[in-house]
């Protein structure tokens, strides 16, 4: 490890931590109702909103009212988005010309956004007109990580909810998010970009000649308004197909920065915000601790990998061993293993680099990190509560030894909870293995593969857990635009979602009717630095050990054969 | 009874007989961890069996066949040990009830029959040297009963209708007069059987955290299953065969067996521990809720005090000395019987050597204590000795023609104030001083309270006596706080004031004025000597009617949810070193490079997948004695407590498999048995 790459990382971290800490204050204040600084500009809108589409805002829902509001705003971002597609050719703003989207892809597709999953099946200048970017894409790119903060912020109330029912309003949390914190970080944000020289226009693809004499195509768009949301609201899905490797998605080392602090901004901050919520912010910081701790140690092991690259390689003596296929030249060895950890760190799923070409260990780290359920800070609002999930798994399996029955910020956690806990670990999981043990063994599966062995194995393996995860970077390799793939993930997607966010619904508002028990000495600790390192343990044991022996088959053997002289 | 951890043979062979029946899938499906070991145990042996029949037989297979059995077995027995353990302590208790032949009244004649046939509401007779056939109430009637046989207190107590003594037990004998008991429970329904119902493994009720924990459970063998089944698919895909067996192997071992085997055996001991202390349970789910406690609400009388007051200062009036006073003193409590009385003869001996005289050798008249004249004392030789309360000995004073000294009336108020109770001695017309009579605090109880304090629990005194009293002997006791002039009804609001913080209380009580307040508490220990109407209200009976015991059983709660979680720990920590023995052997054909995996060097891959498997049967048996013992309380804060059993039980767990595989696969190697 070169010291410059080491002070690279330091300094992105430093960043991220400065900004993530008032940010956390400042959605911790919206996701209150507290006064704010845009309360001017956003009021009148705000309201404006709510007349138009009928709704009432002093509404209170419990938990199975907050969960039909999620699902039926879901169904129907789905539905119209799917239909979009379907009839882009005869729509407007479609210069190139491009067709109407074929069912399977258009299904995908519409699961893939609504899901906050941004899994791209399709090539985006080559299949989507503007208007389907713009209104379909860009529009769910907003909803999607507001969805998320709104199920969170509901959770977080049954949690310190007195002996009520009450989880809050589904339409009101999420109108806010939008026009409180996403709207002004991402107009922000897109401006920066555009000073960078990220295009933003709508203008048809141009055609080019280059000095050989060739004809080439440059394919335009409003890309900067999309960039900056798909980073900021753990999106992922690009303009562009290579998606940020694309000089016009992100064309200087500052933007590169730039988009990996916002891959990362609103993940951290929710857990800060998490703390002034719960009016303990020792209670964020423990669980910051815990994701900190694992996103590092995934970075060292992927960053480590990288850097040691394929001994093969070295052998021949066309360069060192670090391998640089697949990688951006402008951005090096460091900032791809970086950009790879933490957009699979989050369920943000951008990518600068394929990691496909990635070493096997390398690639792994991205895969395991959406194996272990996204929550190493995780997708914008979901993320947190798949680590809310985990701390109430490691509250129950550790604070029994205590000699108390377990309890999260005084609440008992029993019966129901467990059972809603075990269902949001167990389904995703179950939707990784089913799906990529029956894609294994099938050819319209195995076909779309292609490296053969091993490789070809952790192929569909991410795949299936980037869709399950809702992550939706791609591992590369795998042709996944057949009608097979299409209809598994878009399967798996809305499993992944769906089971993350009921069920915590369910327990927030099985939470939200218990009693608070004090803290006195015989209380199990979730504020200490040992909770942190039991948290992690947890998220290790049970996310990692799962999947141990698939990818003991994948990525593993692969490593051990590389350095042992066999590619695949 | 053997001792805590010891095993007696016929138990030993009772549990190896119940572990085969508990082998029937209809019983094992309440444990769903051991029910899917037990399929692939089947599932297995049917291949096993195949391959032996088709001409191939494999050793391997028959052996993890054998083990994967072994290890149902294992856990059957560990329930069934527990069971038993249990079983043997409650039918003690119940042999002496059903060969009672009771005397039933039916139209005001007696008729003999069973006691078991006895229905709630039914009144029978119980004479002299008869056994109380079951729980009941004294309707008419006094008598001493003999209830050793559930305390193993031998000197008889007195039960009598009406009042807070007219609770009778089934199973105790009446050693003097009659009375008449009017059934309060069926049979199977009395305290008695409910808590033999809860150490019988089949038909117990699982507790509320047993519940959550077992979903739990269930649902990490369900993704370890999935992890497994779908280890078939990669496999093909890898172009590795990997049997069935081997994938057996692996889910069980992955699958949380050994808190699953003994889950039940720790529940059961829990309850046994409290039998073993004389108390019955209605419920597990109290038992947990002990455990939970973090207000104790104890009663002054008898939990903190010794119960009776005694003398601990002479404080003489003016010109008189403190051995004169100690002699009258003396003189007039010689045949006083009071607990303060005999106190006040002991403490003069102590004092000044005054040897305690014979009062009929010394022609004396005593002069007992009446409600009239609120005194007690003694006439001898001329000599009139009185003692009483201050208001009391005053009156008698004025009547002599005599006045209570200054001093002695700021002695007296001195004393209040201190919590203790003044008795003033006059003789003749005058006062000769205050002995000063208090409450002694039980020697041990205030280190018990700070004990309970670092655990986070606060206790709270209750007392009839008045603030300035209970003030003091709260301060002295180191109780965290009092209730002084405690009614039924302040009680009550006190226990709803703390439930609606979040606390969970626990409280005892006898009278049927603490029944309100039994019923409202999370945790309520009746006394068996109290009434009916307590003990239907409580949700435990303490038999040795000790309030005291309130503290053990909230240790007795702590330590039953430590065991579950240690051992749960311990089981999750365990898989991490079996992947690193079976993973690297199931693929060892395929790709020769996992090897890289097998870092604990095992022999083979069939002693690799055969140790763990049998690591995994042999840790339930060895785990057997800690699951009924306990896991070691000490009355520590929740982190000292964590941070203990983390490191012997998490980082324990995670390294002993390793330690355990390792030097099975050696043993293997040496017998080659693999």
């Amino acid at each position: 490890m070169t010291s410059n790459d080491l002070m690279q990382l330091g300094f992105y971290l430093i960043v991220l931590i400065l900004l993530a800490i008032p940010l956390g204050r400042y959605m911790a204040k919206v996701l209150q109702g507290e006064k704010t600084f845009f309360d001017g500009v956003m009021g009148p809108l705000e309201r404006l909103i709510y007349r138009i589409c009928g709704i009432d805002a002093g509404q209170e829902m419990n938990w199975k009212q907050y969960g039909l509001a999620f699902l039926v705003f879901n169904l129907f971002g789905l539905v119209t988005l799917f239909i979009l597609q379907l009839v882009q050719g005869r729509l407007p703003l479609n210069p190139q010309g491009f067709a109407g989207v074929n069912w399977n892809l258009a299904f995908n597709t519409a699961v893939s956004f609504t899901t906050n999953t941004n899994w791209q099946a399709y090539g985006g200048e080559s299949t989507m007109s503007y208007l389907t970017q713009m209104v379909g894409l860009t529009v769910h790119n907003f909803f999607s990580p507001a969805v998320g903060v709104a199920v969170l912020v509901a959770f977080i109330r049954g949690l310190i909810s007195r002996q009520g029912k009450s989880l809050g309003n589904f339409w009101v949390d999420t109108t806010r998010v939008v026009l409180w914190i996403l709207l002004p970080l991402s107009l922000i944000f897109a401006l920066v970009l555009v000073s960078q020289g990220v295009i933003q226009n709508l203008a048809p693809y141009l055609t080019v000649h280059t000095l050989q004499g060739a004809s080439q195509t440059i394919a335009m768009g409003p890309v900067a308004s999309q960039e900056a949301i798909k980073m900021l609201g753990t999106n992922g899905g690009g303009f562009m197909n290579v998606n940020s490797a694309h000089p016009f998605e992100n064309p200087t080392p500052f933007t590169n920065l730039l988009e990996m602090l916002a891959i990362l901004l609103i993940p951290v901050a929710q857990v800060f915000a998490f703390g002034h919520m719960v009016k303990d912010k020792k209670q964020g910081r423990v669980i910051f601790g815990a994701a900190l701790v694992m996103l590092v140690l995934m970075l060292g092991i992927c960053y480590g990998s990288e850097i040691a690259g394929n001994p093969q390689i070295a052998k021949i003596g066309i360069s060192t061993s670090s391998v640089m296929e697949g990688k951006e030249v402008r951005f090096g060895v460091v900032n791809s293993a970086l950009w790879a950890t933490v957009t699979s760190a989050t369920s943000n799923g951008s990518v600068n680099a394929m990691h496909d070409s990635f070493t096997p260990l390398g690639g792994m780290v991205p895969m395991l990190n959406i194996m272990l359920g996204e929550v190493i800070f995780g997708g914008v609002g979901v993320g947190l509560k798949g680590l809310l999930i985990f701390v109430i798994l490691t509250v129950f399996i550790v604070g029994l030894m205590v000699g108390r029955t377990p309890e999260y910020l005084g609440k008992k956690v029993e019966g129901f909870e467990m059972k809603m806990a075990v269902l949001a670990v167990l389904l995703p999981s179950a939707a990784i293995l089913l799906g990529s043990g029956l894609a294994s063994v099938i050819a319209w599966g195995t076909s779309s593969i292609a490296n053969p062995g091993p490789h070809g194995l952790s192929e569909i393996l991410y795949a299936f857990a980037s869709c399950a995860g809702n992550n939706g970077s791609a591992f590369g390799g795998l042709s996944a635009n057949t009608q097979f793939y299409n209809v598994a993930l878009g399967i798996t997607m809305l499993v992944g979602r769906t089971a993350i966010i009921v069920p915590t619904l369910a327990i927030a508002g099985s939470m939200a009717s218990k009693k608070i028990a004090p803290v006195t000495a015989g209380t199990f600790e979730t504020t200490s630095v040992l909770f942190s390192g039991l948290l992690v343990s947890v998220i290790l044991i049970v996310g990692a050990l799962t999947f141990f022996p698939a990818l003991a088959l994948g990525p593993i053997v692969e490593h051990l054969s590389m350095w042992a002289g066999k590619a695949f | 009874m053997s001792k805590d951890t010891g095993f007696d043979r016929a138990l030993v062979t009772q549990a190896i007989k119940d572990s085969f029946v508990k082998l029937n899938p209809k019983i094992l499906w309440r444990n769903p961890v051991m029910f899917v070991v037990e399929v692939t145990a089947v599932l297995t042996t049917y291949f096993a069996i195949k391959d032996i029949v088709g001409g191939q037989s494999s050793w391997f297979d028959v052996q993890i066949a054998l083990w994967l059995w072994i290890t149902v077995l294992f856990a059957n027995f560990a329930e069934a040990v527990a069971e038993g353990r249990g079983k043997a302590q409650a039918d003690a208790l119940r042999k002496t009830r059903s060969e009672t032949i009771a005397k039933k009244l039916v139209g005001g004649k007696t008729e003999d029959v069973s006691a078991a046939l006895l229905r709630k509401g039914d009144i029978v007779l119980v004479e002299t040297g008869d056994f109380i056939p079951g729980d009941g109430e004294v309707i008419e009637g006094i008598a001493s009963v003999d209830e050793s046989a559930i305390t193993g207190e031998s000197a008889p107590v007195i039960r009598e209708s009406g009042g807070d003594r007219s609770a009778v037990t089934g199973g105790t004998r009446v050693l003097s007069d009659w009375i008449k008991v009017k059934i309060t429970a069926n049979p199977g329904e009395t305290f008695l059987d409910r808590m033999i119902a809860l150490v019988e493994g089949a038909k117990r009720q699982k507790t509320p955290n047993e519940i959550a924990l077992t979903i739990l459970l269930i649902g990490l063998t369900i993704i370890f299953l999935l992890a497994v089944v779908t280890l078939e698919p990669f496999a093909i895909y890898s172009g590795a065969i990997v049997g069935i067996p081997v994938l057996a192997a692996l889910l069980v071992c992955l699958i949380p067996t050994t808190i699953g085997g003994l889950l039940s055996a720790i529940g059961i001991a829990g309850m046994d521990r409290l039998l073993k202390r004389n108390v019955l349970a209605m419920s597990g789910r109290a038992v947990e809720a002990a455990g939970d406690v973090g207000v104790l609400l104890l009663d002054k009388t008898g939990t903190i005090t010794l119960g009776n007051r005694m003398a601990t200062e002479f404080v003489p009036a003016p010109g008189v000395s403190p051995e004169q006073l100690a002699d009258a003193a003396q003189l007039s409590s010689l045949a006083d019987e009071t607990p303060e009385g005999r106190s006040i003869v002991i403490f003069a001996k102590e004092k000044f050597n005054l040897r305690e005289r014979d009062i009929t050798a010394l022609g004396a008249t005593f002069v007992p204590f009446s409600a009239q004249t609120r005194m007690s004392g003694v006439d001898l030789q001329g000599r009139e000795i009185r003692k009483g309360a201050m208001d009391t000995i005053e009156k008698y004073l004025r009547e002599k023609g005599g006045e209570m000294a200054p001093e002695v009336k700021a002695a007296i108020e001195k004393i209040a104030k201190q919590g203790g109770t003044p008795l003033v001695v006059a003789e003749g017309d005058q006062a000769l001083g205050v002995i000063y009579l208090k409450d002694v605090v039980k020697g041990g109880i205030k280190e018990r309270f700070s004990e309970l304090r670092r655990m986070g629990i606060e206790t709270i005194m209750i007392t009839g006596d008045n603030p300035l009293t209970a003030a003091a002997i709260a301060a002295e006791a180191g109780v965290d706080d009092f209730l002084a002039e405690a009614t039924p009804e302040q009680k009550l609001k006190l226990i709803r004031e703390y439930q609606a913080k979040g606390q969970l209380v626990a409280m005892t009580g006898d009278g049927t004025n603490d029944a309100p307040a039994l019923a409202q508490s999370d945790v309520g220990v009746a006394m068996n000597s109290g009434t009916q109407a307590a003990k239907e209200a409580g949700n435990m009976v303490d038999l040795d009617s000790n309030p005291t015991k309130l503290i053990e059983i909230v240790e007795i709660g702590k330590q039953l949810l430590m065991t579950r979680g240690s051992l749960t720990t311990f089981s999750i920590a365990n898989d991490v070193a079996k992947y690193f023995a079976i993973i690297p052997a199931m693929f060892m054909v395929t790709y020769p490079q996992l090897g890289a995996l097998n870092i604990m060097g095992l022999s083979t891959p069939q002693s690799a997948i055969l140790s763990a498997v049998i690591f995994n049967a042999l840790i339930i048996i060895a785990l057997v004695p800690l699951a009924l013992r306990g896991v070691k309380y000490r009355p520590l804060g929740a982190n000292v407590i964590l941070r203990r059993n983390l490191l012997v039980y998490g980082l324990g767990g995670l390294i002993a498999p390793f330690i355990g595989i390792k030097l099975i696969d050696v043993i293997l190697t040496v017998l080659h048995l693999s």
